[in-house]
Parts: C-alpha cells; sequence; structure tokens
C-alpha cells in the first residue's frame, strides 16, 4: 500500500532505444529522462541511446513540425487543433513546448500544456515540457535529443517556442518544416521583420484571421515582406495562409502546405542537408557549453570543427560529439593545440 | 409628537437582505436548510450549487465524481429545483444564485419551477452571478470560450429587462478578484472593465433598443468583497458609486438618478480568515460588515458573511446562524440606520475616495487600451496582475510585515473550547449522498418522458444556431425534464469549451532573503545529486477551479529554481497521472479547495500505483485533520492548510520530500 521503493535499475541506454523501435510508450519518458541527466554514468547510456536513434533509416518515420510565434500568437490553441486533427487521422503524436527559464533564479513555469488539452489522458499523444534552462530564450540542449526520442516512438512532432531571441534559429535545426504564428496587429511585426527572423520560417500562419480587415493588412504586409525578398530561397515559395485556430478555419490549407513542403524538402535533398545541419549545430554548441571557446581552439579553431563535422556527414551526432570531445579533452591535458591543419 | 432633531432620519433606513450563502447534499436537504434560516431571520436566499451543477455536469459524469453535493446543492433538472423551494413562496422571496457557465439554464430551471408554483417570471426578484470574466481570472467555473459566454449574458440581459423585470440578471464581481489577489485599485478597475464588456455587448445587439440601454444599466448590479482594512473598503465602496454614475452618464448617456444608483451586494472576506486561533474571524467578520453597511451612500443591497470556521471545513447551521446573528444585531440593536451618512464631509475620506477613483481610472484605461476585458483576459494581462497583487500579499505575510492575529504574530493561545474535540466543530458531507443523488436522477430520467425532452433538446440547438435568445427554448428543456448535463452538452458541441489563460508566468518577485537563498541552493544541490533540475508538477484534480493556491505555489517553487510544470484546474486523476509521468516530474502536488480531497487524491494515488509510477505526492487544501490522517495513511507525504502561509518552508519540505523519495 505504501509508497515502498524499489531499487530501479540504472537506465540502459541500449536497452530504451529497442524499446523506442518497438514504439513501446512506456520507454519515452525515461529516454528523455535520460538524456536530460549530467550525471557521468547517464552520459554514456544517453550516448549510445542517441548513436542507435541515429542509425540510417531510423529518424524517417516521423513529421517534425516546428511552431513559433510571440506570446499571444495562439500558438497553443493552433498546437491543441493540431493534436485533435492528427489523432482524427489515427495518428500519434508527440508534443515538445520550450519555456524560458528565469535568469535569477534559474527555475521556469512551464505552464503551456494547460492550454493543449486534446489527450490529455490519450496515450497516443505525449507532452514534455522543457525549460530553456541557462540560455534565455533559446531553445533548451535536450530539445534535439528530444526529437530523436519522439521521432522513433510517434508518427507527428510538434515542437513549439517563444518567439524571442535565438530560438527560431535553433528550431529551425530541429524540425524540418518551421510555422510562424503572426498575430494581427503590425506592431511586433515590424520587429520581427526587423529582427531578420521572418528569415526562417517556411510557411506563414497570420492567425485569428476572423478579426477581419487588421488580419487581412498583416496578412498582406507579410506578404510584402516576403515579396521584397525577405529570404525567397531554394525554389520553395514560402505561403502565407490565414488561419484562425480557435475556429478552425484555414487548418486543412496548413496542413496541405506541411505536406508540400516535406515533399519539396525530399525531392530537392534539402531534408539531408537540414538534418545534417541540425547535427553540426547541435554538436557545435554542446561543444562550447561544455569546453567554452577555449576548448574549440584546442581543437584548432572553427575552422577545423566546421571541417571535421563536413568530414563525417554521416555520423551520428552522438558519436561525433563524443569523438570531438574527447579530442577535445586530450588537447587539453596534453596542454598542446592541434591548430595545424 | 417632538420635532425630529435634523441629524437624524426622518425614519430608519430599511436594513439590507440578510443572506447566508448555503446547500449541500441534496434539494431535500437544502431546502429545509432554508426554510429553518428564513424562520431565524433571514430575508433573503443565498443558492450555493454544487460543481457538476456549476459546470454543467449530470452527478454521473465521471468528472462529477466526489464533488456531487459538496461546496452547494446539486440542481439536475426541474424535480430539484422544486424540491428545493418546496412550500418558500418564490413570488415572495429575493433569491441570490451563484451560478455563472450555466446561469441561463438554472434561471430557466427556476422560472419554471416558479409557474408550476403559479408564479408568474414578472413576479420575481433575486439576482444570477452570471460573470464570466471572473470565472476565468479567479474562481474557475467557465464552460464556454469568451464569445458566446458573452452571448449568453446578453441574451439573459435582453430576455430579464422585459419578462422578469426586478431580476438583477447579471452580478459583475469584484469579491473573486480580491480573494484571487486584487488590490482596492484592481478590484475597481477590472470589475468596471468587465462591466464595459457587458454593456457594449448589449448595446451592439439588434434586439435591444437604444432607448432601452438606460434601462439595462439600471438593472446591472455588483458583487463586492469587504477586507479587513475596512476604512479603505468604505472608500472602495463611495469610489465606485461615484464612478458608475460617470460612466453611465458619460459612456450610456444614462440621466435618471434611480437608473444611475451603484447598486450590490456583499459576502465579505473569506481570504483572511484564519485557519489559527478560528474564534478571532467573528471579530473581523463584524468589522467588515461595517465596512459595507457603515456609510449609507455606499451600503451594501445584501450581505451574506461567512462562518468563522470556514478555513477548517464546511460550517455547520449554527456557525451560519451565528453570522446572521451579526447582520440583525448590526442592523437592529445599533442605531447605524437612524442617520444619514455619515462621512459626508470628511476631508480625509473624500481625498481617498479620490485617490482611488483617479488610479483606478488609469488601470481601467489600460485594459481598455489593451483592448477591453475579454481581450485582458485572453492575453494574460489581467491575471498576471493578479498573480503577481496576491505573491506581495503572501509574502508580506510571511515575512512578518503584514500582522495576522493568531498566525503570523500572537500565536500564544490557549486551548479553544470551540473547536475542542476535534471533528466535532464543522459539518461533514454524508458520503453517501452522492449515490442518492445519482439513483434520485436516474429515477427521474426513467419517469420522464424522453420524446418531449429530446424534443426540447432540438428546440435549444435549433435557436442556437439560429441565433435566437438562449432563454425561451431554455425554458421549454427546463419543463421538459432536460437535465443539466444535457443542456449543456448541447452548449458545448455549438460553443466548444476553454481554457483560459493562468497567470502563472507572472513576473518574478526576485527574493533575496537568507531562507530562500538556502532553499533556493537545496533545490539546485538536488537537482545536481538527481542530475537534473527539480521538476514538479501542480494541477487541481476535480472541478474545482479556485486556482489562486496552485498557482502561488507554482509560481514560488518558479522562485525557487525549480521546473513548473503548471497543469491548471479540472484534470482526472488519470490525465494527472499520464502528465506527471511523461513530463519526468519528481514530486507532484495537488490543491483541493471543494472538499472531494477524499475521493479526488485516494484516486490519483490509485491510478499511480496502477501504471507503476512512483512520484511523491503532496496536498494543499481546506483538509480537515481527521481526513488529513487518512491521506497520510493512503500514502500523501505531506498536506498543507491553510494555516501554512510559510510558502518558503513548504518549498524546503518539497526538496525533503523529493530527497526522501531518492535516498543516496
Amino acid at each position: 500500500m505504501s509508497w515502498r521503493r524499489r531499487t530501479l535499475p540504472d537506465p540502459n541506454g541500449a536497452e530504451l532505444a529497442a524499446r523506442l523501435r518497438d514504439r513501446d510508450r512506456t520507454a519515452v519518458a525515461p529516454a528523455l529522462n535520460l538524456v536530460d541527466d549530467r550525471r557521468p554514468n547517464a552520459r554514456e547510456q544517453a550516448r549510445i541511446l542517441l548513436e542507435a536513434l541515429e542509425a540510417p533509416g531510423v529518424q524517417d518515420k516521423a513529421v517534425r513540425i516546428g511552431l513559433t510565434g510571440a506570446p499571444g500568437a495562439g500558438k497553443s490553441t493552433l498546437l491543441d487543433a493540431m493534436v485533435r486533427r492528427a489523432r482524427n487521422r489515427g495518428e500519434s503524436v508527440g508534443l515538445v513546448a520550450v519555456d524560458p527559464s528565469s535568469r535569477h533564479s534559474g527555475g521556469a513555469l512551464l505552464g503551456d500544456r494547460i492550454r493543449v488539452r486534446s489527450g490529455a489522458a490519450d496515450p497516443g499523444v505525449f507532452f514534455r515540457s522543457m525549460a530553456a534552462r541557462d540560455r534565455l530564450g533559446g531553445l533548451a540542449e535536450g530539445a534535439r535529443a528530444g526529437v530523436l526520442i519522439l521521432g522513433v516512438a510517434f508518427d507527428q512532432i510538434l515542437v513549439e517556442t517563444v518567439g524571442v531571441g535565438q530560438s527560431e534559429g535553433e528550431i529551425a535545426d530541429l524540425v524540418d518544416t518551421l510555422v510562424f504564428v503572426a498575430q494581427p496587429g503590425a506592431g511586433d511585426l515590424m520587429q520581427s521583420m526587423k529582427a531578420g527572423v521572418l528569415e526562417l520560417p517556411d510557411i506563414i500562419a497570420v492567425n485569428k484571421s476572423d478579426m477581419g480587415p487588421i488580419a487581412e493588412r498583416t496578412a498582406s504586409e507579410l506578404e510584402a515582406g516576403i515579396g521584397l525578398g525577405v529570404g525567397d530561397r531554394k525554389g520553395w515559395k514560402r505561403p502565407v495562409l490565414r488561419i484562425s485556430a480557435q475556429e478552425g478555419h484555414g487548418l486543412d490549407g496548413l496542413e496541405a502546405a506541411i505536406a508540400e513542403h516535406r515533399g519539396w524538402l525530399a525531392d530537392s535533398g534539402e531534408l539531408e542537408r537540414r538534418r545534417r545541419r541540425g547535427r553540426d549545430r547541435a554538436i557545435e554548441e554542446s561543444l562550447t557549453l561544455r569546453y567554452g571557446s577555449f576548448g574549440v581552439e584546442a581543437l584548432g579553431g572553427r575552422v577545423r570543427l566546421t571541417a571535421c563535422l563536413a568530414d563525417a556527414p554521416n555520423e551520428p551526432g552522438a558519436r561525433l560529439l563524443a569523438r570531438l570531445s574527447d579530442q577535445i579533452e586530450l588537447a587539453l591535458r596534453s596542454g598542446t593545440s592541434e591548430s595545424t591543419p | 409628537m417632538a420635532a425630529v432633531p435634523s441629524s437624524v432620519l426622518e425614519s430608519p433606513d430599511r436594513p439590507w437582505v440578510f443572506r447566508t450563502y448555503s446547500g449541500h447534499s441534496s434539494a431535500e436537504a437544502s431546502n429545509e436548510l432554508y426554510r429553518q434560516n428564513l424562520a431565524k431571520g433571514q430575508t433573503g436566499l443565498s443558492v450555493a450549487f454544487d460543481l457538476p451543477t456549476q459546470t454543467g455536469y449530470d452527478s454521473d459524469h465521471p468528472l462529477a465524481r466526489g464533488e456531487v453535493g459538496k461546496v452547494g446543492v446539486p440542481v439536475g433538472h426541474i424535480g430539484d429545483m422544486e424540491t428545493l423551494f418546496r412550500e418558500i413562496p418564490l413570488g415572495q422571496m429575493n433569491t441570490s444564485m451563484t451560478i455563472n457557465a450555466t446561469a441561463a439554464w438554472l434561471l430557466s430551471l427556476y422560472v419554471a419551477a416558479a409557474e408550476r408554483q403559479g408564479v408568474g417570471a414578472g413576479d420575481l426578484s433575486g439576482t444570477t452571478q452570471n460573470d464570466i470574466v471572473k470565472e476565468y481570472l479567479s474562481r474557475g467555473t467557465h464552460v464556454f470560450p469568451p464569445e458566446p459566454s458573452l452571448r449568453l449574458i446578453s441574451d439573459m440581459i435582453a430576455y430579464t429587462v422585459d419578462e422578469i423585470p426586478r431580476w438583477n440578471p447579471i452580478n459583475i464581481c469584484s469579491y473573486h478578484l480580491q480573494e484571487a489577489g486584487a488590490t482596492p485599485v484592481q478590484e475597481i478597475a477590472y470589475s468596471f472593465a468587465n462591466a464595459i464588456a457587458v454593456l457594449d455587448a448589449v448595446r451592439d445587439r439588434d434586439d435591444v433598443p437604444a432607448d432601452a440601454l438606460p434601462k439595462v444599466f439600471g438593472r446591472i448590479s455588483f458583487f463586492l468583497n469587504a477586507g479587513i482594512r475596512f476604512v479603505e473598503e468604505i472608500c472602495k465602496g463611495r469610489a465606485m458609486t461615484e464612478l458608475w454614475e460617470e460612466l453611465g452618464r458619460e459612456r450610456y448617456g444614462v440621466t435618471e438618478d434611480k437608473l444611475l444608483r451603484f447598486r450590490y451586494g456583499v459576502q465579505v472576506n473569506s481570504l483572511g480568515l484564519t485557519e489559527a486561533q478560528p474564534e478571532n474571524n467573528v471579530i473581523r467578520i463584524v468589522l467588515e460588515a461595517l465596512g459595507v453597511t457603515f456609510s449609507k451612500r455606499a451600503r451594501c443591497r445584501a450581505l451574506q458573511l461567512p462562518a468563522w470556521n470556514e478555513a477548517l471545513g464546511l460550517p455547520r447551521p449554527w456557525d451560519q446562524q451565528w453570522s446572521l446573528r451579526i447582520q440583525q444585531i448590526l442592523a437592529y440593536e445599533t442605531d447605524l440606520l437612524e442617520y444619514p451618512d455619515l462621512l459626508d464631509g470628511s476631508h480625509v475620506v473624500e481625498a481617498r475616495v479620490g485617490e482611488l477613483k483617479i488610479a483606478a481610472k488609469e488601470e481601467l484605461q489600460r485594459v481598455l487600451d489593451l483592448g477591453g476585458a475579454i481581450a485582458a483576459v485572453e492575453n494574460g494581462y489581467m491575471k498576471q496582475r493578479l498573480v503577481e497583487s496576491q505573491s506581495g500579499r503572501l509574502q508580506a505575510i510571511e515575512s512578518g510585515e503584514q500582522i495576522v492575529v493568531g498566525m503570523n504574530a500572537y500565536r500564544e493561545t490557549e486551548p479553544s473550547p470551540l473547536t475542542e474535540g476535534g471533528g466535532g466543530s464543522i459539518l461533514t458531507v454524508d458520503a453517501s449522498a452522492e449515490q442518492e443523488q445519482i439513483d434520485r436522477l436516474n429515477a427521474f430520467r426513467s419517469q420522464r418522458n424522453s420524446s418531449d425532452a429530446e424534443a426540447a433538446l432540438k428546440g435549444l440547438r435549433d435557436a442556437l444556431a439560429n441565433g435566437d435568445n438562449v432563454m425561451p427554448p431554455s425554458i421549454r428543456c427546463a419543463h421538459a425534464g432536460v437535465t443539466t448535463g444535457e443542456w449543456s452538452d448541447a452548449l458545448r458541441a455549438i460553443f466548444g469549451e476553454y481554457r483560459a489563460p493562468t497567470g502563472v508566468v507572472a513576473r518574478e518577485a526576485g527574493m533575496a532573503d537568507e531562507a530562500t537563498d538556502k532553499v533556493r541552493a537545496r533545490v539546485r544541490a538536488a537537482g545536481d545529486r538527481l542530475g537534473r533540475p527539480l521538476k514538479i508538477l501542480v494541477g487541481k484534480p476535480g472541478l474545482d477551479g479556485h486556482s489562486n493556491g496552485a498557482e502561488q505555489i507554482a509560481v514560488r517553487a518558479r522562485d525557487v529554481g525549480m521546473e513548473v510544470v503548471y497543469e491548471g484546474i479540472r484534470l482526472t486523476p488519470a490525465e494527472i497521472v499520464q502528465s506527471a509521468a511523461d513530463e519526468g516530474v519528481h514530486v507532484i502536488g495537488l490543491s483541493i479547495l471543494s472538499g472531494s480531497h477524499a475521493v479526488l487524491v485516494v484516486d490519483v494515488l490509485d491510478t499511480l500505483r496502477e501504471s507503476g509510477t512512483e512520484i511523491p505526492v503532496i496536498v494543499g487544501g481546506i483538509i480537515p485533520e481527521d481526513d488529513a490522517r487518512k491521506l497520510e495513511e493512503a500514502g500523501v507525504k505531506r498536506i498543507y492548510t491553510p494555516k501554512d502561509f510559510d510558502l518558503t518552508r513548504i518549498m524546503d519540505e518539497i526538496v525533503d520530500v523529493v530527497e526522501e523519495a531518492h535516498p543516496a
């Protein structure tokens, strides 16, 4: 009857990976906890887990979609609607929502799942909230690992961040399709355009389009902004869609656009490039976090790092990270720098 | 007969309406209580509905489990409503119903029950609370999104203004804003923003002619709170009286004095009532009652007083009687009602009123600039400000800056004869009440003509789809034996459901005291030892929407460095357990104020066990000692009640709980 403690076995990366590949839902939370765990033994098991999940073909199934936008734009409402629709189609959904950490206390309030009620007790939906930790407004280091884990166990992955600072850049590398949720009213929009964050999204959705003229003006401004060449690239013409997440308007169109973009990614070879870029960014970030720029210098500097990454296009990120970490540690211990290319 | 001295009124004022907020277990038991209360000199009724009724569920719905008959009376259909008012002549009664999301339905049942007593709607008087904005902000029994909710409210106003002319279709509540932490300025500003949203919505209707608007304005009444700072409360009442008149004249073109009067009822503050030395609450209640009756110019129209032991559990009839006697002594024994306004001409009062008015107008303008009350709900503005005010208030109590006698000061006490013997000083609802209510509901369903009920529901759906007023088809549904759950489901299907922003993104207080720093260091150390930062889930199982306490726990946990998954209100045990497991939290914090803890907490523990999830659970709420013992036996790690005001200590103990669950 009481809370008697069982001795839990140490999490085993290989075993968790196997269970995830069998789509065992009960392996998802322990896997996420493991990659978040900073103790040395856990680090090693996490590497084994992620390496297995990055093996060729393992990550091919899930569709990864990112949602970003200013607070109040209606991201959570849209998330809720998208989950409901995916479930109606019989697809399972994994969600990651990232909220900022407090600079002062290090704590965080992760309040978003409150507005995403679809599937609150539905095993076909998995929701993990993450704190951005020491990097304000940015994505948690664990978000990429989270996407890899959920991407094995669920059909559709949705990643949500508050669109401030550098988070769009990071989320853009994690997902296949990035949707920017714009809210009617121009104020923050001009700000976004100035900050250049509109260069990243693949699809722009103007929410609350039932607000009429204000929404229409916002959409037109965005279309004009894109028309003026704010980052048109490589044959993908970024659509500006009018939706209302609350009323359910325009969501068919949004899903069609996401599917179309995904098709374009696959056909153009951009999907592979994008995922590799995501891997590289995450490795650079982790190395910098662990060893600082001094450590990267010890490896031979940015140029050398970039070359190392380019030399191993198909190596799983976790293994590559471990290899480069070993090199840095060796260099730091021996006090020499392999700065000659 | 000697001439009356000029300082005294020619004849004393009539007292305000005396009410007691009550109802429990069943319509039968509540009817008996009402008739007893009326016999004791109560002059109006104030109906407390249970949470399933307030949120539109039949007693046998899974979400109703543990909540039936707990915080009020279950009313599932016309039969319950008739029983509730048996032998109470509705044509002579003044009835206040604390009902919001489902207000149109409960008013329909009331009208139908009156018709069966032979009383026409035109002869009814009373109030439906019907204020959805404060449900989003504080009380949490909302069901529908803002837009359809506003439509239901304006339907009721448009209907009652002609058909039930003595009915107050809405009580704009600043009451719950104060409970949520509002300062007097916020109370005034947010409740007025709310009133403006409602009045604008009515103004924009096609079926309300422009010349009817002053009459509508005259039917809007308020429901205020009165705290222990009673001088300021008097000033607040006067400020609202003046501001309301200005609003009527300036925004809605009302000219008739009678229609410009600020009319309000009051329940005095429950927030400040203490669990420690609860007998002191009687003194608090008296002073608070004085705050809303002292100034004739701003005197309440109706008053209900809480009972001295509300922080302990449900009050008994005797406890409520004591509070009624306070009103009677104030009205009948003192000379309060013999004088004109006692504060007219006071420079001090005038100055304070002026300050409140200026500050409230500024804050009101801020809300209007954001797009009005509904927009300021949806973007979380008002809620965040309230959570911040509440945090400030609790910190002041914790630090001792704000004295609460018996709680954070003067704690030495003789044993209280009032609470001696344990368990006996509160009312316990019979555990069989829920099943009996379900049995009665099933009997009612099997006896009604189901094709009549179905036809009436179809009429309701058609009316809603056509944009017709919800009241006439709802009254037909009431007569046809439709149930509360059926009526609400019909609306849910069309309007959808809504979850309001929580406000727990409130700005950080940045506390830097020694105790907080110590806890912060412990939180960090425990996180280091466990490999990742401490993560806690905070949520409310069941239908109780009073989220102020849970929000404060969430905010403070963030402030000491925890990662907090705030799960919000109206959760099933299954949802809580899945969330906790998926989120990988180290501890679960549950908050329950509705008295349904015995069932719901045990359900959460059972579900955790069944799913093989080992996460420690702590619980906060109004939990009598006997129940607390039982919950601890069932596996709850810590239990917090209103006497535990020291949030820093609670945070420290949460670290203990996590460490106990993960021994080195």
